[in-house]
Protein backbone atom coordinates (compact mmCIF):
# COMPACT_ATOMS: atom_id res chain seq x y z
CA UNK A 1 0.00 0.00 0.00
CA UNK A 2 2.69 2.42 1.05
CA UNK A 3 4.75 1.45 -2.04
CA UNK A 4 1.82 2.46 -4.27
CA UNK A 5 1.48 5.68 -2.36
CA UNK A 6 5.19 6.37 -2.77
CA UNK A 7 4.94 5.76 -6.49
CA UNK A 8 1.94 8.08 -6.80
CA UNK A 9 3.88 10.66 -4.91
CA UNK A 10 6.86 10.27 -7.26
CA UNK A 11 4.63 10.63 -10.34
CA UNK A 12 3.01 13.68 -8.81
CA UNK A 13 6.39 15.24 -8.08
CA UNK A 14 7.52 14.57 -11.65
CA UNK A 15 4.34 16.20 -12.93
CA UNK A 16 4.89 19.24 -10.75
CA UNK A 17 8.46 19.48 -12.03
CA UNK A 18 7.26 19.18 -15.63
CA UNK A 19 4.60 21.83 -15.18
CA UNK A 20 7.16 24.04 -13.52
CA UNK A 21 9.45 23.72 -16.50
CA UNK A 22 6.65 24.57 -18.95
CA UNK A 23 5.81 27.67 -16.96
CA UNK A 24 9.42 28.82 -17.00
CA UNK A 25 11.04 28.41 -20.42
CA UNK A 26 14.43 29.53 -19.13
CA UNK A 27 14.40 26.58 -16.76
CA UNK A 28 13.07 24.25 -19.45
CA UNK A 29 16.42 24.57 -21.26
CA UNK A 30 17.82 22.86 -18.20
CA UNK A 31 19.52 25.15 -15.71
CA UNK A 32 22.48 22.78 -15.71
CA UNK A 33 23.07 22.92 -19.45
CA UNK A 34 23.41 26.70 -19.49
CA UNK A 35 27.00 27.81 -19.33
CA UNK A 36 28.52 31.25 -19.18
CA UNK A 37 30.92 32.35 -21.90
CA UNK A 38 33.50 32.20 -19.11
CA UNK A 39 33.46 28.39 -19.30
CA UNK A 40 34.39 28.50 -22.98
CA UNK A 41 37.51 30.61 -22.43
CA UNK A 42 41.11 29.46 -22.06
CA UNK A 43 42.51 29.08 -18.55
CA UNK A 44 44.71 32.15 -19.11
CA UNK A 45 41.76 34.37 -20.04
CA UNK A 46 39.76 33.00 -17.11
CA UNK A 47 42.64 33.91 -14.79
CA UNK A 48 42.51 37.45 -16.15
CA UNK A 49 38.85 37.78 -15.19
CA UNK A 50 39.29 36.15 -11.77
CA UNK A 51 41.98 38.57 -10.64
CA UNK A 52 40.85 42.17 -10.28
CA UNK A 53 44.44 43.39 -10.28
CA UNK A 54 44.91 41.93 -13.77
CA UNK A 55 41.47 42.52 -15.27
CA UNK A 56 41.83 45.68 -17.37
CA UNK A 57 38.12 46.47 -17.02
CA UNK A 58 38.95 47.54 -13.46
CA UNK A 59 40.44 50.70 -14.99
CA UNK A 60 36.90 51.54 -16.10
CA UNK A 61 35.39 50.47 -12.79
CA UNK A 62 37.75 52.78 -10.88
CA UNK A 63 36.92 55.60 -13.28
CA UNK A 64 33.19 54.90 -12.80
CA UNK A 65 33.57 55.10 -9.02
CA UNK A 66 35.16 58.51 -9.44
CA UNK A 67 32.43 59.69 -11.83
CA UNK A 68 29.71 58.44 -9.46
CA UNK A 69 30.82 61.06 -6.94
CA UNK A 70 31.81 63.72 -9.47
CA UNK A 71 29.70 66.84 -9.00
CA UNK A 72 31.77 69.13 -11.25
CA UNK A 73 29.01 69.27 -13.92
CA UNK A 74 26.14 69.73 -11.49
CA UNK A 75 24.56 66.95 -9.49
CA UNK A 76 26.58 63.80 -8.82
CA UNK A 77 25.02 60.33 -9.13
CA UNK A 78 25.81 59.82 -5.45
CA UNK A 79 23.67 62.79 -4.48
CA UNK A 80 20.49 60.80 -5.18
CA UNK A 81 21.76 57.23 -5.08
CA UNK A 82 24.24 57.54 -2.20
CA UNK A 83 26.64 54.63 -1.90
CA UNK A 84 26.49 52.47 -5.01
CA UNK A 85 27.73 49.43 -3.07
CA UNK A 86 24.37 49.41 -1.31
CA UNK A 87 21.87 51.26 -3.49
CA UNK A 88 22.98 49.68 -6.78
CA UNK A 89 23.40 46.10 -5.53
CA UNK A 90 21.72 43.80 -8.05
CA UNK A 91 20.50 46.60 -10.33
CA UNK A 92 22.57 45.59 -13.36
CA UNK A 93 21.24 42.04 -12.97
CA UNK A 94 17.64 43.12 -13.51
CA UNK A 95 17.98 45.27 -16.61
CA UNK A 96 16.55 45.85 -19.25
CA UNK A 97 13.50 47.16 -17.39
CA UNK A 98 10.36 49.09 -18.26
CA UNK A 99 10.37 52.91 -18.25
CA UNK A 100 6.90 54.32 -17.70
CA UNK A 101 7.61 57.79 -19.07
CA UNK A 102 9.05 56.48 -22.33
CA UNK A 103 6.59 53.60 -22.48
CA UNK A 104 9.32 51.20 -23.61
CA UNK A 105 12.01 48.97 -22.15
CA UNK A 106 15.37 50.56 -21.39
CA UNK A 107 18.73 48.93 -20.80
CA UNK A 108 21.22 50.07 -18.18
CA UNK A 109 22.98 52.44 -20.59
CA UNK A 110 19.73 54.09 -21.54
CA UNK A 111 18.77 54.36 -17.87
CA UNK A 112 22.07 56.13 -17.21
CA UNK A 113 21.31 58.53 -20.08
CA UNK A 114 17.75 59.13 -18.84
CA UNK A 115 19.16 59.93 -15.41
CA UNK A 116 21.61 62.35 -16.98
CA UNK A 117 18.87 64.10 -18.95
CA UNK A 118 16.13 64.13 -16.31
CA UNK A 119 18.10 64.74 -13.15
CA UNK A 120 21.55 66.00 -14.06
CA UNK A 121 20.78 68.21 -17.08
CA UNK A 122 23.61 66.62 -18.99
CA UNK A 123 23.70 65.42 -22.60
CA UNK A 124 23.36 61.67 -23.23
CA UNK A 125 26.51 59.62 -23.69
CA UNK A 126 27.21 57.39 -26.65
CA UNK A 127 27.16 53.66 -26.02
CA UNK A 128 30.94 53.22 -26.34
CA UNK A 129 31.91 56.49 -24.68
CA UNK A 130 34.53 55.81 -22.02
CA UNK A 131 32.44 57.69 -19.46
CA UNK A 132 29.40 55.52 -20.25
CA UNK A 133 31.41 52.30 -20.07
CA UNK A 134 32.98 53.47 -16.81
CA UNK A 135 29.62 54.09 -15.14
CA UNK A 136 28.15 50.89 -16.55
CA UNK A 137 31.16 48.84 -15.42
CA UNK A 138 30.95 50.36 -11.97
CA UNK A 139 27.26 49.42 -11.75
CA UNK A 140 27.93 45.92 -13.12
CA UNK A 141 30.51 45.54 -10.36
CA UNK A 142 27.74 46.02 -7.77
CA UNK A 143 25.89 43.01 -9.23
CA UNK A 144 28.76 40.57 -9.17
CA UNK A 145 27.46 37.23 -7.88
CA UNK A 146 23.81 38.29 -8.09
CA UNK A 147 21.56 35.99 -10.18
CA UNK A 148 20.11 37.62 -13.30
CA UNK A 149 16.43 38.28 -12.62
CA UNK A 150 13.73 37.21 -15.00
CA UNK A 151 11.85 40.41 -15.85
CA UNK A 152 8.38 39.91 -14.35
CA UNK A 153 6.88 43.29 -15.33
CA UNK A 154 3.83 42.39 -17.46
CA UNK A 155 4.44 45.52 -19.56
CA UNK A 156 7.62 43.85 -20.84
CA UNK A 157 5.78 40.82 -22.24
CA UNK A 158 5.35 42.23 -25.73
CA UNK A 159 8.97 43.40 -25.98
CA UNK A 160 10.17 40.07 -24.68
CA UNK A 161 8.17 38.33 -27.38
CA UNK A 162 9.61 40.61 -30.06
CA UNK A 163 13.13 40.02 -28.73
CA UNK A 164 12.53 36.30 -28.78
CA UNK A 165 11.36 36.51 -32.37
CA UNK A 166 14.42 38.55 -33.41
CA UNK A 167 16.63 35.92 -31.73
CA UNK A 168 15.17 33.12 -33.81
CA UNK A 169 14.59 34.93 -37.11
CA UNK A 170 16.97 34.32 -39.99
CA UNK A 171 18.79 37.55 -40.83
CA UNK A 172 21.48 38.85 -43.17
CA UNK A 173 23.03 37.51 -46.35
CA UNK A 174 24.05 34.35 -44.52
CA UNK A 175 20.40 33.84 -43.45
CA UNK A 176 21.29 32.71 -39.95
CA UNK A 177 19.44 33.43 -36.72
CA UNK A 178 21.10 33.87 -33.33
CA UNK A 179 19.59 30.51 -32.38
CA UNK A 180 21.37 28.66 -35.18
CA UNK A 181 24.77 29.26 -33.60
CA UNK A 182 24.05 29.92 -29.94
CA UNK A 183 21.40 27.24 -29.36
CA UNK A 184 22.13 24.57 -31.94
CA UNK A 185 25.90 24.87 -32.38
CA UNK A 186 27.01 26.20 -29.00
CA UNK A 187 30.06 24.32 -27.80
CA UNK A 188 31.25 23.83 -31.38
CA UNK A 189 33.72 26.03 -33.19
CA UNK A 190 33.49 28.77 -35.76
CA UNK A 191 36.91 28.81 -37.36
CA UNK A 192 39.21 28.48 -34.37
CA UNK A 193 36.90 30.12 -31.87
CA UNK A 194 34.50 28.32 -29.54
CA UNK A 195 30.83 29.22 -30.00
CA UNK A 196 29.43 30.17 -26.59
CA UNK A 197 25.76 30.00 -25.64
CA UNK A 198 25.46 33.76 -25.76
CA UNK A 199 24.48 34.60 -22.19
CA UNK A 200 25.04 38.27 -21.28
CA UNK A 201 26.39 37.56 -17.80
CA UNK A 202 29.54 39.68 -17.76
CA UNK A 203 28.79 42.93 -19.59
CA UNK A 204 30.30 45.39 -20.11
CA UNK A 205 33.31 43.24 -20.97
CA UNK A 206 36.97 43.86 -21.58
CA UNK A 207 37.41 42.12 -24.91
CA UNK A 208 40.98 41.20 -25.79
CA UNK A 209 40.18 41.52 -29.49
CA UNK A 210 38.97 45.09 -28.94
CA UNK A 211 41.84 45.97 -26.57
CA UNK A 212 39.15 47.89 -24.73
CA UNK A 213 35.98 47.66 -22.69
CA UNK A 214 32.77 47.46 -24.71
CA UNK A 215 29.04 47.10 -24.32
CA UNK A 216 26.70 44.22 -25.05
CA UNK A 217 25.38 46.25 -28.00
CA UNK A 218 28.87 46.38 -29.48
CA UNK A 219 29.22 42.62 -29.15
CA UNK A 220 25.79 41.99 -30.67
CA UNK A 221 26.51 44.36 -33.53
CA UNK A 222 29.59 42.23 -34.24
CA UNK A 223 27.31 39.21 -34.63
CA UNK A 224 24.96 41.17 -36.93
CA UNK A 225 27.93 42.14 -39.08
CA UNK A 226 29.13 38.52 -39.00
CA UNK A 227 25.96 37.26 -40.68
CA UNK A 228 26.00 40.35 -42.93
CA UNK A 229 22.81 41.83 -41.59
CA UNK A 230 21.91 45.44 -40.95
CA UNK A 231 23.10 46.36 -37.46
CA UNK A 232 20.58 47.86 -35.05
CA UNK A 233 21.87 51.00 -33.34
CA UNK A 234 22.92 50.70 -29.69
CA UNK A 235 20.02 51.56 -27.35
CA UNK A 236 17.55 51.23 -30.24
CA UNK A 237 14.27 49.43 -29.61
CA UNK A 238 15.35 46.30 -31.54
CA UNK A 239 18.66 46.13 -29.69
CA UNK A 240 17.11 46.55 -26.25
CA UNK A 241 14.41 43.98 -26.97
CA UNK A 242 17.05 41.47 -28.02
CA UNK A 243 19.02 42.28 -24.87
CA UNK A 244 15.82 41.80 -22.88
CA UNK A 245 15.26 38.35 -24.35
CA UNK A 246 18.89 37.37 -23.69
CA UNK A 247 18.55 38.52 -20.07
CA UNK A 248 15.40 36.44 -19.64
CA UNK A 249 17.11 33.48 -21.29
CA UNK A 250 19.97 33.76 -18.81
CA UNK A 251 17.73 34.36 -15.77
CA UNK A 252 19.10 32.66 -12.68
CA UNK A 253 22.69 32.62 -13.94
CA UNK A 254 25.08 34.65 -11.82
CA UNK A 255 26.19 38.09 -12.95
CA UNK A 256 29.97 37.99 -13.14
CA UNK A 257 30.48 41.73 -12.83
CA UNK A 258 32.41 43.28 -15.70
CA UNK A 259 34.28 40.35 -17.23
CA UNK A 260 36.92 39.50 -19.79
CA UNK A 261 36.23 37.81 -23.09
CA UNK A 262 38.62 36.83 -25.90
CA UNK B 1 42.79 63.61 -19.31
CA UNK B 2 44.77 62.17 -16.48
CA UNK B 3 45.77 58.56 -17.04
CA UNK B 4 43.95 55.83 -15.17
CA UNK B 5 46.16 53.48 -13.19
CA UNK B 6 45.73 50.51 -10.88
CA UNK B 7 48.47 49.67 -8.39
CA UNK B 8 48.12 46.44 -6.47
CA UNK B 9 50.57 45.97 -3.60
CA UNK B 10 50.55 45.61 0.18
CA UNK B 11 50.69 49.03 1.88
CA UNK B 12 52.41 47.51 4.91
CA UNK B 13 55.14 44.85 4.76
CA UNK B 14 57.59 43.11 7.05
CA UNK B 15 61.22 44.21 6.99
CA UNK B 16 63.25 42.23 4.44
CA UNK B 17 60.27 40.24 3.21
CA UNK B 18 59.75 39.96 -0.55
CA UNK B 19 56.43 41.14 -1.94
CA UNK B 20 54.87 41.66 -5.33
CA UNK B 21 53.83 44.90 -6.98
CA UNK B 22 51.41 44.84 -9.91
CA UNK B 23 50.68 47.92 -11.96
CA UNK B 24 48.37 48.64 -14.86
CA UNK B 25 47.80 51.84 -16.78
CA UNK B 26 45.03 52.72 -19.22
CA UNK B 27 46.69 53.44 -22.55
CA UNK B 28 45.74 52.60 -26.14
CA UNK B 29 49.29 51.58 -27.20
CA UNK B 30 48.53 52.54 -30.79
CA UNK B 31 51.19 50.75 -32.81
CA UNK B 32 51.55 53.12 -35.74
CA UNK B 33 50.93 50.25 -38.14
CA UNK B 34 47.12 50.37 -38.22
CA UNK B 35 44.95 52.40 -40.53
CA UNK B 36 41.80 54.21 -39.48
CA UNK B 37 38.42 54.03 -41.19
CA UNK B 38 39.54 56.87 -43.48
CA UNK B 39 42.48 54.80 -44.74
CA UNK B 40 45.05 57.08 -43.15
CA UNK B 41 47.73 55.54 -40.99
CA UNK B 42 47.10 56.13 -37.27
CA UNK B 43 50.19 57.77 -35.80
CA UNK B 44 52.15 55.77 -33.26
CA UNK B 45 51.19 56.56 -29.68
CA UNK B 46 52.71 54.15 -27.19
CA UNK B 47 54.27 54.15 -23.77
CA UNK B 48 58.02 53.78 -24.08
CA UNK B 49 59.28 53.59 -20.53
CA UNK B 50 58.19 52.54 -17.06
CA UNK B 51 60.17 53.14 -13.92
CA UNK B 52 59.60 52.38 -10.25
CA UNK B 53 61.79 54.07 -7.63
CA UNK B 54 61.93 53.68 -3.87
CA UNK B 55 63.36 56.74 -2.11
CA UNK B 56 65.37 57.66 -5.22
CA UNK B 57 66.65 54.13 -5.82
CA UNK B 58 65.53 52.24 -8.93
CA UNK B 59 63.48 49.14 -8.10
CA UNK B 60 62.39 48.15 -11.58
CA UNK B 61 62.36 49.67 -15.01
CA UNK B 62 61.14 48.52 -18.40
CA UNK B 63 61.12 49.67 -21.99
CA UNK B 64 57.86 49.20 -23.84
CA UNK B 65 57.41 48.57 -27.55
CA UNK B 66 54.58 48.62 -30.11
CA UNK B 67 53.86 44.88 -29.78
CA UNK B 68 52.76 45.32 -26.16
CA UNK B 69 48.98 45.25 -25.81
CA UNK B 70 46.81 48.16 -24.71
CA UNK B 71 46.58 48.95 -21.00
CA UNK B 72 50.02 47.48 -20.16
CA UNK B 73 50.27 45.38 -17.01
CA UNK B 74 53.60 44.80 -15.26
CA UNK B 75 54.46 42.87 -12.13
CA UNK B 76 57.70 42.71 -10.21
CA UNK B 77 58.99 41.97 -6.73
CA UNK B 78 60.90 43.97 -4.18
CA UNK B 79 62.10 44.01 -0.57
CA UNK B 80 62.37 46.99 1.73
CA UNK B 81 64.26 47.53 4.98
CA UNK B 82 62.72 50.90 5.81
CA UNK B 83 59.50 52.80 5.25
CA UNK B 84 59.36 55.21 2.36
CA UNK B 85 57.64 56.32 -0.80
CA UNK B 86 57.39 54.40 -4.05
CA UNK B 87 57.24 56.49 -7.20
CA UNK B 88 55.82 54.91 -10.34
CA UNK B 89 56.32 56.78 -13.60
CA UNK B 90 55.35 56.12 -17.18
CA UNK B 91 56.65 58.00 -20.22
CA UNK B 92 55.53 57.75 -23.79
CA UNK B 93 55.02 59.32 -27.21
CA UNK B 94 53.61 62.82 -27.60
CA UNK B 95 55.20 63.87 -24.34
CA UNK B 96 53.11 61.47 -22.27
CA UNK B 97 54.17 61.45 -18.63
CA UNK B 98 52.32 60.13 -15.62
CA UNK B 99 53.45 59.61 -12.04
CA UNK B 100 51.83 57.85 -9.07
CA UNK B 101 53.09 57.74 -5.50
CA UNK B 102 52.36 55.12 -2.85
CA UNK B 103 53.58 55.22 0.74
CA UNK B 104 55.06 51.96 2.01
CA UNK B 105 55.19 51.18 5.71
CA UNK B 106 57.79 48.66 6.89
CA UNK B 107 57.24 47.04 10.27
Amino acid sequence: MSAVFARCQAVLLALVALLGSIADPARAQGADSRRSGFDFMSAATQALQRDDAQNPVMLWVADGARRWRDASAGRACAECHNTAEQSMRGVAARYPAWDDRLGEPVNLQKRINLCRERHQSQPPLRSEDDAMLALESYLAMQSRGVPLTRPDDPKLAESLERGSRLYSTRIGQLALSCAHCHDQLAGGRLGGSPIPQGHPTAYPIYRLQWQSAGSLARRLRGCFAGVRAEQPAPMSRDMIELELFLAARAAGMLHEGPGVRP
Amino acid sequence: MAARTLIDMPRQVKRGEAFEIRVMIGHSMETGYRRGSDGERLPRDILTEFRCEFEGEAVFSARLYPAISANPYLSFGMMADRSGELVFSWRGDRGFAHTERVALVVV
